[in-house]
């Protein structure tokens, strides 16, 4: 685990890429999740719901955007961490995640860094926008 | 349509148990091969108590585990095929573990129109507490619901 305590805004913290996410990925997430939307695994209620096909559940690409987070700093350092979808995440993705220190802040007196994320696809279209408050 | 009505209510709290089985399917699904989730004396040596989860799970700890995992859906009459997820916030307070049994209590904050009605917005926040009483973390989620057009 990388030393966190000098870390100056503008530091790329966070990065990694994921493998494509195929019908068998959310088929397990929606098992692994409790997550039993059909939406993300059932063609025909997708298409009835008016979407061409399934689609990832947003809380899946925030799980790997966290992965990516807790890659760079311990889990238990982490305050808060927040997302909006910006953008539905299709199948085959690609997902490229990415952080960097947006800011030094003092979180009830704690000296933390917030972390500016985002989960992006292989065309650079953003699906996730985040933003964590980590202990330094 | 969802309304103003609906701010304040609250649901059934759910139980649940951080289990090493269900936490590893999870961790497999997901490719995540950090020991700290897998090895109980990389987290001993870590400083946590038991096996720590990853950040995303106390959102799935609360749908597998509830009777009805949609019942917010189902209370406030949505469609569950014209909602999807905007926006979602966790506050950690302590680091759940493997063995901690939490309880989730939800309640809608807020109900939002967008694009002159086309959209409502649904603000829950869900109060997390360990067995032992401890409150350990807050979750907060925007849904997104696709109003059907007026005929």
């Amino acid at each position: 685990m990388a030393d966190t305590s000098s870390r100056l805004v503008g530091d790329r913290v966070v990065h990694k890429t994921f493998a494509p996410i195929t019908r068998h990925t959310l088929a397990l997430y929606c098992g692994a999740s409790g997550d039993h939307n059909p939406i993300h695994v059932d063609l025909d209620f997708a298409r009835k719901a008016g979407f061409p096909d399934v689609f990832s559940h947003g809380m899946l690409v925030m799980a790997y955007l966290s992965q990516a987070l807790t890659d760079a700093v311990p889990p238990n350092s982490i305050r808060s961490f927040s997302t909006r979808f910006a953008a539905i995440t299709q199948l085959g993705t690609r997902l490229t995640c990415e952080g960097h220190v947006s800011e030094l802040v003092d979180h009830n007196g704690e000296p933390c860094m917030k972390i500016a994320l985002v989960a992006k696809d292989e065309a650079g279209e953003v699906k996730l926008v985040g933003e964590a408050v980590v202990a330094r | 349509m969802v309304d103003q009505s609906a701010v304040g209510r609250t649901f059934t709290p759910v139980t649940a148990s951080v289990e090493p089985g269900r936490l590893r399917y999870f961790l497999n699904t997901i490719g995540e091969t950090n020991a700290v989730y897998r090895d109980p004396k990389a987290a001993k040596a870590a400083g946590y108590p038991a096996i720590p989860i990853p950040p995303t799970y106390l959102f799935c700890l609360e749908m597998m585990d509830a009777e009805n995992p949609f019942e917010f859906l189902t209370e406030l009459d949505i469609d569950l095929s014209r909602v999807l997820h905007g926006e979602q916030g966790f506050a950690y307070h302590v680091p759940a573990v493997v063995g901690d049994v939490l309880t989730f209590r939800s309640r809608v904050t807020d109900v939002t129109d967008k694009k002159g009605g086309a959209m409502t917005l649904i603000g829950v926040v869900t109060e997390i507490t360990r067995q032992d009483g401890v409150h350990i973390a807050d979750m907060t989620r925007t849904i997104v619901v696709r109003n059907p057009k007026a005929s």
